[in-house]
Parts: structure tokens; C-alpha cells; sequence
């Protein structure tokens, strides 16, 4: 932190003033709210566990691989493992992470709303998490599945023995979580924005959100209807996708993929949101090409639904079909890279802080770089080919789901962490543990790269000897990047009780969310905020007021005690 | 364990050095991508550092000349890459004219090959040096994945269908066969070894095997065991049902005015589908043969159906790519550039089968797809 702000800091503790976090207290004041903010805590809180418990099954993963043979866990507890590990994180944390937790907490508050457009809805969603969540551990509890998150027809169908069916209805269940939070989150955006709030005033967060919305409620069905195909194939023998009853295993993967190559984005595109919030603010610059960024992530919700048939290049797919899915993969990329380049753009001249959200945005660009770009090498056919269904895809998807979502998503919650909490951070600690995860992740992830050239495949119990050497590595690595998670863990809770009381607005920003109280009253602003500015329009602190008016105790936490400007600020 | 890092696979087949060639291009590119951003990146950090808090840095709109540029330079480099993967994946999966056939059947979790000489393997393939193999592939159960890494190849292996595979080792030697797509609780110890010799150790490996029945004797075997004959005539002249003769890569005229071709697949549907594609003028009388017929004697009585077309000699791989919609990867192949031209030095030695000493059910005169005449 920077010493001037130490002059902000209020003389009264934030617990003398109403916000959302003490406006009501008792378990039914939490599991019975309507309020976005905390059913984005109850987000929190759940995907943590559900993150906890993947995290578990990764180190597990990486301990029975440090030997090429397998001695720690049976082949079918191994299967279990990375099936449960791939379906928990993708499904249960990857996906809901950054929209359930970041975007429900901020997209009413950065458009200037009192909340979401259907707060009941809202709080459904989660209940269906919660719900679909359950349903899948139960499932696992008592006996697991060992399909591959996958779920490949026909041995999904047909000859896995395992809890493919409770499994899938867990899946089925969370996806109307997905679903409901989409139809929110465009709803808000088009009805709820603040006077003033026009499009291209919005922060890019929540054009990526909008994005990620269209997604999930145009993706979501589809998948939820090959679940309800799998099932009544496999209970009902109803011949669909397995060819002994007269199915077609490949139709399994169109269906499938073409809900989860979208589902990737869903994953990637609110971490590019939090990365374009990083970047501009904390380089203190108007994002450079505001409305390439902006349409960039709808020209990548679009084309992602069109690339789906690149999973399925030695599928027995024919020629020219792969020919255009390859060609198409090669388009959606130039909208990842053109967001890329402008972030870069971004910092040319500004004001760059070193705080710990910052570093994660600038590791989420490097690792999102070398995560896309190996993407690139996927999407050739004649090298997908050799590389398909190897460590280098294994590589290629965690540097973009772990480099990417996990880097924007770690990097979003520090830098919303006063907001969420009204309490700061402590920043040496979490600069020393985004390094350490850093360090960890590429240890981890690079030699598989590496592993996967040389043709080791994925999702194997035991393999051949001369892989060894790379494996240790990545072994190694993952315990460096497990030992890095557990910092933020730690020191984030305690930051709870413990870390300096957040002014509202520590990092003097012009966003909306910075123009509240930390943490937010329930109704999120005092009066309704008029936007008279655009995104990204940096001010000196004397300017950047809160909105409305305040308590008399209220104002110490007011950077510069100067009192609002009528007409501009009091909305009432 | 070895001591050092290889950063490349051994590569043991004409196409391996192509996929390789590919991707270094694409590593130096990203590497070129890489240093250039985070370069810039590491040094508009430092040089931009904050030095005064709160300052406001001169606000820049953006450049539409820039974006313009940083679109169309990758989309160009991206184009290049297309380009390149699309040429060698055609050479991938276009089995050549004149390949050697080797049936391969998938099962959990072992790999069961049948040479069109009578050898069987399991887990193990012998194949010469300098000769173009074409594998035939299909399944058992659930979908594997045939994936040699010293080839740069591999290619799912389907229930129900077939999918094709084809290399020329270059290198004699002993190479990974592994499963690649998830098939079950040992999908890891699916795997094998390709053993690559030079032609004159292969002739003796050969020889050494010869006492094993022809893919297409054991299919006359099960033609006549099954009760085809009845129908289909002693020697697939036909009869009730229609002939055999000639059958192999025909137009087939079906009830209702479609034609289609009757390839491997066709055979197979027509066994275990009989009344889904009707040949025009017969009528629908033939009984499902679904679970009387494995997947290995699938192939051998396709392989005898085969040898009843005197006039395909060169496989179906050859044919023209119109043909029904279950058609595989391999099967879409296109008739005109085969790679396997003449004026292959291979041509010398292109016939080793048929050169190898003989063996008793070489009966039938075109019994292979390789055999000369």
C-alpha cells in the first residue's frame, strides 16, 4: 500500500455502520437473503470447499504419477481420481467461480443497481448448486465414477460400473444453476444500469459477464440434455449413442463438446473481465481499444460455439469436417489475441503499481499467452493428431483454466477483497504467495508440455519409464503450487478479523463499486448514482466521492472530507 | 530413467519428421510471441512504475491502425498454421493404394492384430521397414485410441465402425503402442510395442509364424459355417441373396433408387443390418447375424467377400469419397494424388507377402489386397 493512503484510514471501525454483512445476523438471515453480495459469499464459501476437495484429488494425482508404476493407488481408484477431480473442478469450481462469486457481488454494484433483477432466482441458483453439488458428492462417497469428466459414450453407457447416472444428475441439477444465473445477469445488464450507465461506459468486467452470459444460457441446455440421453441409454437401454443398441458413440462427442468447448469460455471470459478491471486500474490507464476488448469477448462467445468438432480431429470425424473446425478454432483465436495485445497496450505510459491483484493480472497474460498459443498448436490438424489426448493437451487446458481462470479469479478477490470485506489484505503475504504460486504452477505444467510431445497419453495409471524425469518435476511443482494455495487460505481469513479496516475506496479508483462504502450497504448505494463519467476515467481522490450521503460517522472513511457536489451525486 | 531431456520423439516413419517440422515452426513462433509481449510487458512494468501515488497518467483512446494490424498479422500467421496442419493431416489420412493390410481389433485392453498372411499378434505388431501398412481398426467394446508416438500418429478405434491408420516405418526398431482415449480400469497397460525389421528379418519372422490359417480361408470357413451359402451360392455367385462376385467397391443399386458403395462398412451393416440397405430386386429375407458374428470374424469374412472381387486389387481405400454417411476418416480419402506413385523406391520390394514362402491356404488366387497376379 501506498503510504498516502495510510491518511484515509478511518478513525471509526466499520462495524459502526450499517452494511450488508451486519444488517442482520443468524444462519436464516444468510441461507433466507436475497441480497446479491451474500448469496455471492455463500458462492464463496461453497466453491472453496468444492476447490479444497479437487485440490486434494490433484496432489493425489501427482503423488501416484511421481512412480511410472502404479503403486500408490489401484488403476481404478486412479480412474476415480482424475474423473472426480476433472468433474469438481470444472463443473463445481471453474465454471461458477468467477460470475457465482465476482460478477454476482459486483456486476449490480459496478452498473449502479440495488441488486440483481431477480434476487429470489438469484438465491435459487445457488440452492441448485448446493443441490447438484451435494447429489455429486453423494455420489462419490459412495463409490465414485471413472468415466473421465467426459463421459464418453459407449463407456459411459454401457460398461462402466460405476456412478455415471448420480453423477450426471448432479451435473444436470448445477447446470439450471448456470442457466439462472445467465438469465440474471442479462437481465440486470439491459434493465438495472444507472442513469448515465450507457453501454460503452460499462466496465469490461461486465461486458464479459454479459458474454458469459449469453453462453451459459444458450450452452447449458444442451448439455443438460446429453446427460438425460446418457441416462436413458444407460437405464433404460434406449439406443442412442452406444452401437451394440444401434447408436452412435461419436454423436456422444458433438453433444457433449458442443456445450463444452463453450463451457471453456464460460471458464475464461469473466477471468479476462477481472484481468481488463486489473490492467486498467492498477496502471491507473483507460483500457487501450475499449470496444475491441469489448466485442472481442462477443466475437469469442459466438465463434466458441462453432469450434467444438476440433476435440474430434481422430475421432474418425471426416477430413473436410475437421478442415473447417480447424480453420474456425484459428478465427476464435484472434479476438483472445487482440485482448492480449491491447492489455499490453494498456500500460504503455501509465502509472503501474506492483500490488499483489496486478501481479496476478500480469501472470494471468503471460500464462494465458503460452496456455493460448499451445492452443494454436492443437487446432493444426497434422500436429493434433500426435499431440491429441497427451500431457501437452493436459498442459494446454490447465495453463488456461489454472494460468488463466485461477490467476483472474485469485487476482479479482484481492482486489475486491476490501470491497467484499471491508478489510484489507495483508500485501506482503500475498505477494510472496502469487510468487510462490507462480513458481509452482509453471513447475508443475510446463514439463508437461514436454511429456506430451514426447508422447506420453493422458489419464494414465502407470507409464513407461523414460517419462519419469518430467513427471518428478511436475510432481515437485505441484507441491510448491498446493503449498502457494494454502497461503492465500490462511491469510484471507484472518484478514477477516485481523487486517486493517479498508477505507471505501484504497485504491482510488473511478468505478462504481469504489464510489460504496466497504463493505456495501445492503441496498449497495445511499442514493441512486448518476454516471456522468466513462470507464476507466481516472480522477484525483478529492473527486472521487461516495455516492449519497452518509452518517456523520460515516466520513472518515471518505477519502477527502469534502461534501458531495449537488446535482452530480445526489441522486435523491 | 534417462539421464537427459529429449525434447523430441524418436521418429520412425516417413511422416514423422513432417509433424515434427510443424511443430517446431509453431515453437518458434509462440516462443517469438512469448519473448516479444512479455518482454514489452516486463518492460513497460518497470519503466512505467509508479512513482507518485494517485497520479493520472495521460488518458490514450486506442488506434485503429494498431488493432487493425494486431488482427490481421495473427490471423495471417494463423492461416499458415492452418494451412500447414491441413497438408499433413491429408497425408495423415490417406491410406495409400498399394499399403500392406493388417486388421486390428480393440478390446479392453489389448490390441489383437491379424495379418492377411494368417499370422496373429496380440499387443505386438511386426511390420518391415519400407513398406506402407495400412491398418483396418475397429472395436470390441468402448472406443480406444491407436497411438504410436515414433509415427506421430494415432487415430480412435470405433464400436461399430471402421477407421483406418497407415505408416511407413523408416527406422527398424522397437516403438510404444499405447491406447490413447480412455477405455476403462487398465487403459494404461493397453498398449504394446510396434516391431519395426528390416524386410529380410521380417521374411524369416514370417516363416516362422506360417502355420496359421489366411484371414480369407477362415472367412470361406465362416461363409460356410453360418450358412451364407445357402443364399449367397457355394462361391458368393449368389443365388436367393445377391452376389459377391465383383461386390467389393461397387456401385450397389438399392431398393428405393439410392445407390451406395459397397465398402467394409456396407459389408458389415448388411450382415448385422440386413433389411437397412436392401439391393434392388431382392427381397427382405436375410436373418440379423447381431451376436453371432465377433468383430475379428467380421473381418475375416469381409476379407473373403473381399477376395471374390478379382478386379480390386488396390484396397478400399482407393475409392472415391462419396459414399454413405458412417464413412471414417480414412474413408474419406480422395481417389486422385496417393502418395504411394510409382517411382517409389519401395516398389522394388512392394510385394514381400506374396514373396515369402508359401503356405498352404494361399489357396484362393486373390486372396490379399497386396498378393500379385
Amino acid at each position: 500500500m501506498d503510504t498516502q493512503v495510510e491518511q484515509f484510514e478511518p478513525v471509526t471501525p466499520i462495524d459502526s455502520r450499517v452494511n450488508y454483512l451486519n444488517a442482520k445476523y443468524g444462519i436464516k438471515s444468510w441461507l433466507l437473503t436475497k441480497d446479491h453480495k451474500r448469496i455471492a459469499l455463500l458462492y464463496l464459501a461453497s466453491i472453496s470447499v468444492f476447490f479444497l476437495l479437487g485440490g486434494i484429488y490433484a496432489l493425489a494425482i501427482r503423488l501416484e504419477l511421481l512412480t511410472p508404476k502404479g503403486d500408490l493407488v489401484q488403476a481404478q481408484t486412479y480412474n476415480k481420481m482424475f474423473t472426480q477431480h476433472g468433474i469438481i473442478m470444472v463443473f463445481f469450481f471453474l465454471i461458477p467461480s468467477i460470475p457465482a462469486v465476482l460478477g454476482n457481488f459486483l456486476i449490480p454494484i459496478m452498473i449502479g443497481a440495488k441488486d440483481l433483477a431477480f434476487p429470489k432466482i438469484n438465491l435459487l441458483s445457488w440452492y441448485l448448486y448446493m443441490a447438484g453439488g451435494l447429489f455429486t458428492l453423494w455420489a462419490l462417497i459412495n463409490g465414485g465414477v471413472d468415466t473421465g469428466w467426459t463421459f464418453y459414450a459407449p463407456y459411459s453407457t454401457t460398461f462402466s460400473n460405476t456412478y455415471v447416472v448420480a453423477t450426471g444428475l448432479g451435473i444436470f441439477i448445477t447446470g439450471f444453476s448456470s442457466i439462472l444465473t445467465g438469465l440474471n445477469f442479462i437481465v440486470t445488464i439491459h434493465t438495472m444500469r444507472a442513469p448515465g450507465m450507457t453501454w460503452f461506459r460499462l466496465p469490461l468486467f461486465v461486458w464479459s459477464h454479459y458474454a458469459t452470459s449469453l453462453i451459459m444460457i444458450l450452452g447449458t441446455p444442451v448439455i443438460a440434455i446429453t446427460i438425460l440421453l446418457l441416462a436413458f441409454e444407460r437405464l433404460m437401454h434406449i439406443g442412442i449413442f452406444d452401437p451394440a443398441l444401434g447408436g452412435d458413440p461419436v454423436l456422444f462427442q458433438h453433444l457433449f463438446w458442443f456445450y463444452s468447448h463453450p463451457a471453456v469460455y464460460i471458464m475464461i471470459l469473466p477471468s479476462m473481465g477481472v484481468v481488463s478491471e486489473l490492467i486498467a486500474n492498477f496502471s491507473r490507464k483507460n483500457i487501450f481499444g475499449y470496444s475491441f476488448v469489448a466485442f472481442s469477448s462477443i466475437a469469442i462467445a459466438v465463434f466458441g460455439f462453432l469450434v467444438w468438432g476440433h476435440h474430434m480431429f481422430v475421432s474418425g470425424q471426416s477430413v473436410y469436417a475437421g478442415m473447417i473446425f480447424s480453420i474456425i478454432s484459428y478465427a476464435v483465436a484472434i479476438p483472445s489475441a487482440v485482448k492480449v495485445f491491447n492489455w499490453t497496450a494498456t500500460l504503455y505510459r501509465g502509472s503501474i503499481s506492483w500490488d499483489t491483484p496486478m501481479l496476478y493480472g500480469l501472470f494471468f497474460i503471460g500464462l494465458f499467452l503460452i496456455g493460448g498459443m499451445t492452443g494454436l498448436f492443437l487446432a493444426a490438424l497434422g500436429l493434433d493428431v500426435h499431440v491429441h489426448d497427451t500431457y501437452f493437451v493436459v498442459a494446454h487446458f490447465h495453463y488456461v483454466m489454472v494460468g488463466g481462470t485461477l490467476m483472474g479469479y485469485l487476482g479479482g478477490l484481492h482486489y475486491w477483497w476490501p470491497k467484499i470485506t471491508g478489510r484489507m489484505y495483508p500485501e506482503s503475504w500475498a505477494r510472496f504467495a502469487a510468487l510462490v504460486i507462480f513458481v509452482g504452477f509453471n513447475l508443475t505444467f510446463f514439463p508437461q508440455f514436454i511429456v506430451g510431445y514426447l508422447g506420453m497419453p493422458r489419464r494414465y495409471h502407470a507409464y513407461a519409464d523414460e517419462f519419469q524425469v518430467l513427471n518428478v518435476l511436475s510432481t515437485a511443482g505441484a507441491s510448491v503450487l498446493g503449498t502457494g494455495m494454502i497461503l492465500p487460505v490462511v491469510y484471507l481469513i484472518w484478514s477477516m478479523r485481523y487486517g486493517r479496516v479498508a477505507p471505501a475506496n484504497p485504491w482510488m479508483l473511478p468505478g462504481l463499486e469504489w464510489r460504496t462504502s466497504s463493505p456495501p450497504p445492503t441496498e449497495n448505494f445511499v442514493a441512486t448514482p448518476v454516471v456522468t463519467w466513462e470507464a476507466y476515467e481516472f480522477a484525483p481522490p478529492e473527486e472521487l466521492r461516495i455516492i449519497g450521503k452518509f452518517e456523520a460517522n460515516d466520513r472518515p472513511d471518505h477519502p477527502i472530507e469534502t461534501p458531495p457536489i449537488a446535482g452530480e451525486a445526489l441522486g435523491s | 530413467m534417462q539421464s537427459w531431456l529429449p525434447f523430441l520423439p524418436e521418429a520412425a516413419s516417413t511422416l514423422a519428421r513432417r509433424v515434427d517440422a510443424l511443430y517446431l515452426y509453431m515453437v518458434a513462433i509462440t516462443a517469438f510471441f512469448t519473448v516479444l509481449i512479455v518482454g514489452v510487458l516486463i518492460y513497460f512494468v518497470l519503466k512505467y512504475r509508479r512513482r507518485v501515488a494517485y497520479e493520472i497518467p495521460q488518458p490514450i483512446a486506442g488506434s485503429v491502425k494498431l488493432e487493425t494490424m494486431w488482427t490481421v498479422v495473427p490471423f495471417i500467421i494463423a492461416m499458415s498454421m492452418f494451412v500447414w496442419g491441413a497438408s499433413v493431416y491429408f497425408a495423415q489420412y490417406r491410406p495409400p493404394a498399394n499399403a500392406m493390410e493388417i486388421y486390428v481389433v480393440g478390446k479392453q485392453w489389448m490390441w489383437k492384430f491379424q495379418h492377411q498372411t494368417g499370422q496373429r499378434e496380440i499387443n505386438e505388431l511386426h511390420v518391415p521397414v519400407g513398406r506402407k501398412v495400412k491398418l483396418t481398426m475397429t472395436t470390441e467394446d468402448v472406443i480406444h485410441s491407436f497411438f504410436v508416438p515414433a509415427f506421430r500418429l494415432k487415430a480412435d478405434v470405433i464400436p461399430g465402425r471402421y477407421t483406418y491408420y497407415w505408416f511407413e516405418a523408416t527406422q527398424p526398431g522397437r516403438y510404444h503402442l499405447f491406447c490413447a482415449e480412455y477405455c476403462g480400469t487398465n487403459h494404461s497397460g493397453m498398449g504394446g510395442w510396434i516391431v519395426v525389421m528390416d524386410p529380410t528379418d521380417y521374411d524369416n519372422w514370417l516363416s516362422g509364424n506360417a502355420n496359421q490359417e489366411s484371414p480369407v480361408a477362415a472367412g470361406q470357413k465362416i461363409f460356410q459355417t453360418l450358412g451364407c451359402a445357402s443364399c449367397h451360392g457355394q462361391n458368393g455367385e449368389g443365388g436367393r441373396g445377391p452376389t459377391f462376385t465383383g461386390l467389393l467397391n461397387s456401385k450397389t443399386q438399392l431398393e428405393g433408387g439410392q445407390t451406395v458403395e459397397a465398402d467394409e462398412a456396407y459389408i458389415r451393416n448388411s450382415i448385422l443390418n440386413p433389411s437397412e440397405q436392401i439391393v434392388a430386386g431382392y427381397q427382405n429375407i436375410m436373418p440379423t447375424f447381431k451376436g453371432q458374428v465377433t468383430e475379428e470374424q467380421m473381418l475375416l469374412l469381409i476379407s473373403y467377400i473381399k477376395s471374390l472381387s478379382p478386379s480390386q486389387t488396390s484396397g478400399i481405400s482407393t475409392t472415391a469419397p462419396a459414399r454413405s454417411n458412417n464413412q471414417s476418416t480414412g474413408g474419406a480419402a480422395t481417389p486422385a494424388t496417393q502418395s504411394s506413385s510409382s517411382g517409389n523406391p519401395d516398389e522394388q520390394r512392394s510385394n514381400p507377402i506374396g514373396s515369402t514362402p508359401p503356405r498352404g491356404n494361399q489357396s484362393s488366387p486373390s486372396s490379399n489386397q497386396n498378393s500379385p497376379r
